[in-house]
Formats: C-alpha cells, structure tokens, sequence
C-alpha cells in the first residue's frame, strides 16, 4: 500500500513539470491550424524541417559547432575566473590589486563590446570564444571569490590546530568550503554562455545555430528560425541538468 | 613510555596580553602538572579563554611565556588538542574521515578505534549534519584523542549541550583522560562541572587569578555535602559572597525517605 502510494508521488513528480510545455505546444498546435499564419510555422513544419535537416546532417555539424564553441569558451573563462577568484580571495596583496579593477570591468556590458571585437579579432572562431569566455569569467570569479571570503572562520582555525596548512588546508577545508559557492556561479554561468554565444553567432558566423537562425531570418524560413530557437532551450537545459547533477554529486552532504 | 611523558608539564610565567590598549591578562603565573586536569571558570571576559589560546599557540603573548616540558610555546603543537565550543567538524566529510584527518598518518584503524571509545563506531559512514549535537562533539573529542596528545585544551566543549548529555560526556572525557593521561585544561562557567572533573579550580576575574584550589575529592565522583561544600566555597569567591563554613557543616539535609 506504502509502496503504491510512493509510486504514485514519484510519477506525480516525474509528469508534472512537462505538463506546461506540452500544453503550450498543444496550443501553439491550435493557432496554427488555419493554416493562415505565416508569421508562426506549425509545430508540424519544425518537426518536418527537424527531420530534414537531421537527415542532410546540418543540424548535428551546427549543434556540434555552437557546443564546441561553448565549452571552450566557458572553460576558458571559467578557469581564469576561478584562479582570480582564488588567488584575490586567499590573498589579501592580490584582493587590494586587482579586485577593484576587475569590478569595474563586470559592470561593462558584454554584448557592448561587440565592435570591439570585430575589429580585434575579426568574424572568425576567436570573436565567439572570446566573447562566451568573457562573459562567463565573472560569475565564476565573483562566486568563487566570494565562496573563499565566506568560509567559515572556526573551520579554518580547526585546520590550523590539526596542523593544515597549504595545499592540504586547500584540499580538506578551503576547497570543499567554498565549493557550493562556486557552483552557484558555473549555474549562473552556463545560462551566460549561452546567451552570449546566440548573440556572438547573430552578428558574425558562418556556421552554428546562430548562424543558422540568421540566414533563415533573410529568407523567411520561419520554420528553421523556430528551430533554432528550440535547440537553444534544449541545450539550455542540458546545462542546467549538467549543473544540477554535479551540485547533486559533490554537494551530497547538504542533503544528509 | 614513563608516566611522566604522557601529559605536559606546562609553566605559566609573568603571562600578560594586550589586544591594542586593551589589557586581557595581567602577569600570569601558573604550574600544572603533568596529567593534572585543571577548570579554569570566571565570568566572562576574564581572559579564561584567551589564556587557553595562548597555551594553544593560536595567539601571541605581549609579555612573559609559556613553557610546555621546558619548551617555548611559539607555535601550534602537534602534542596540544583543542576542543571549541562548536565541534567544527568538517561538514563535507565523513564522520571517519573527520577523524581520519587528525591521523598524520591517515590510519584508519586507529580513526576507527578513537570512534569505537567515544561509541560512535555505527555512525563512521554518516554526515556531520545527521547528528545531535552531543554526538557531533563526541566525534570532535575522538578527533582530539587520536593522536594522543599530550594536552588537550576544553574550551566550553559542553557549554551547548543539555544538562543529560553534558553529564554523559563529562564522565566520557574523565574516562578518556584516565585512560590516555593526558594533562587537561577545562574552561567553564559552569562550577559544578569544573569541581565533578578538576583535580585543580582555578579562578580568574581582573585578567588575573584570584584563586587556585585543590579538589580532594576521591574519584569517580558523585554529588554529595563534600562536593557541594566545594562548589558553594567556589560561587561564593566567584560571587563575592560570604562562605560561612560552620553553617554549611551544621545544616545536614534531613532526608524524608
């Protein structure tokens, strides 16, 4: 009886959140029946041009490049801001030097850069990296950063009764300490990246989802602009799930 | 190992610190010896505790030193434990490997058998956060004693627990002191406490020490008109009241069963 009833809840958990998406795309369905609307294409037509452009292997080259343009960018910003956000939160000499100016830089706009950067690096890969490792190196700074100057002052002192200090200090008690912080920030920054990545592809790309939506647009192939935008919410979420399973692996203790 | 290597013999000398023009304690002099298990209790803001900090290492001295077997206190000893007032387990490990990490040597046996005597073994694979209070500074105390040091420093480990537990775990560290011999420095606020452990109850007010009484009690002790003829001598050098010593030897209790 117990058992059943927990089966029903899980289900119930499991069924629940597709129900808003599914409804939307139910009444998107509806709105385009008469067939009228030229400004939104059926969810028959994405569906149609999905399978196209599966089948001529488009889709998975542009998903592939877009992805591949991602990760380097995020790991790229990502390390740098996770060394900075360690080096200025451990010491006090690094924090006076570069805090400042590194706070002052957060408050420029990323997408403000843009013509920056095409000049600079013209409309090649380095424009997209660049631009998503930039726009991901502050949450991951800030957070990681803010982890370390959070920590909790008893443990540290505990540490240094028990005899820890440097690396061992890092590894047992500063790392771990500050680590759900900095997995606030690789959350926040994933949705960065992706952001950043749309509007780096909009602007100047000769593949990608982005690129892909662009050209559309001039054609008005509504259907492949749709599209592309569903790829971005899916790539988007399996960040997220990414995220949220790694906070799941590492910050096990949380939920004890 | 003679006995006499098993605890620290620790001498206090001319002992003062200053927090800025803040004085915390004035000329301090003091000798335990080794295996004595000493309470310091006074009001708060005596200095009991900067005192134990001091011993500890974790701070420096303005004037005088502290010797530990004839050696200077300048730095933290691997021979000297503390226990806080919060168990300040690491919340991301493992009740063993929290123990594990007072091992230099990662020993996991002995991790093991330090959890085994504070009967915490069945909790070994369990988060910090799962446990009570009472059981989290049981796995603090099995940390502190499994390197066996030759001091252990007790800065209000009970201070947070309710009155049961905090019974249960002063007869658990008198147990452990006998077995281990380490030299022991209690800081309390709580008498009762400092005179049912303390061979020695040491009491500071004005940054300085104002008494240093011998508890002659045999052990294990139990609360009965001598060891209450202690705390009452106690609270009323701590209280500034008079002790009027004939009339607590007069009153015997009348017991109606």
């Amino acid at each position: 009886m117990k058992k059943k009833q927990l089966k029903k809840a899980k289900y119930y958990e499991i069924c629940l959140p597709w129900l808003l998406p599914i409804l939307l795309i139910l009444a998107w369905y509806f709105s385009t029946l008469n067939g009228k609307n030229t400004l939104l294409p059926s969810p028959i037509k994405v569906i149609h041009q999905a399978i196209v452009m599966i089948e001529n292997g488009q889709l998975l080259q542009y998903t592939f490049i877009s992805a591949k343009r991602a990760v380097l960018g995020f790991l790229i910003g990502g390390s740098i801001g996770f060394a900075l956000g360690l080096l200025n939160g451990l010491s006090k000499t690094a924090d006076l030097s570069l805090n400042t100016t590194i706070q002052m830089l957060r408050n420029i706009p990323v997408l403000a850069l843009i013509p920056l950067m095409i000049i600079w690096f013209g409309i090649g890969e380095e424009i997209k990296v660049v631009m998503v490792a930039f726009g991901v190196f502050f949450s991951i700074y800030i957070n990681t950063y803010h982890g370390i100057k959070s920590l909790d002052k008893g443990l540290l002192e505990m540490g240094r009764v028990y005899g820890l200090k440097g690396f061992p200090l890092f590894v047992h008690v500063i790392f771990p300490g500050a680590l759900s912080s900095i997995l606030v920030g690789v959350r926040l920054s994933l949705g960065t990246m992706w952001l950043i990545l749309i509007a780096a592809e909009t602007v100047a790309a000769d593949a990608g989802i982005g690129y892909m939506a662009m050209t559309a647009r001039e054609l008005m192939q509504m259907d492949k602009v749709v599209l592309s935008i569903i790829i971005y919410a899916l790539l988007g979420k399996l960040s997220d799930v990414i995220a949220s399973a790694l906070e799941r692996r590492f910050l096990r203790w949380r939920n004890a | 190992m003679s006995e006499e290597e098993k605890g620290y013999r620790i001498k206090i000398e001319n002992l003062s610190k200053e927090y800025g023009e803040t004085s915390v304690l004035k000329n301090i002099n003091l000798e335990i010896q080794p295996g004595e298990f000493v309470a310091i209790i006074g009001h708060s803001g005596c200095g009991k505790s900067t005192l134990l900090r001091l011993i500890a290492g974790l701070e420096e001295e303005s004037e005088g030193q502290i010797l530990l077997d004839e050696k200077k206190v300048s730095k933290i000893d691997p021979q000297v434990r503390y226990l806080f007032q919060e168990a300040r387990l690491l919340p991301w490990k493992t009740v063993l490997t929290n123990v594990l990490l007072a091992t230099p040597e990662k020993n996991e046996a002995k991790a093991a058998m330090a959890l085994e005597k504070v009967g915490l073994i069945n909790k070994k694979g369990n988060w910090p956060g799962t446990l009570s209070g009472g059981q989290k500074q049981r796995v603090a105390l099995a940390r502190a004693l499994v390197g066996i040091p030759k001091l252990l420093l007790l800065d209000e480990p009970l201070g947070a627990l309710d009155a049961l537990t905090r019974l249960e775990m002063q007869d658990l560290i008198e147990g452990l002191w006998k077995e281990q011999k380490f030299t022991g420095i209690l800081v309390t606020h709580d008498v009762s406490e400092a005179v049912r452990l303390a061979d020695r109850v040491i009491l500071m007010e004005d940054q300085t020490i104002k008494m240093d009484l011998k508890i002659t009690l045999p052990r294990p002790r139990i609360k009965n008109n001598d060891s209450n003829y202690f705390e009452q001598l106690i609270l009323s050098k701590v209280m500034h009241i008079d002790f009027n010593e004939e009339r607590f030897q007069k009153e015997k209790p009348e017991y109606l069963i």
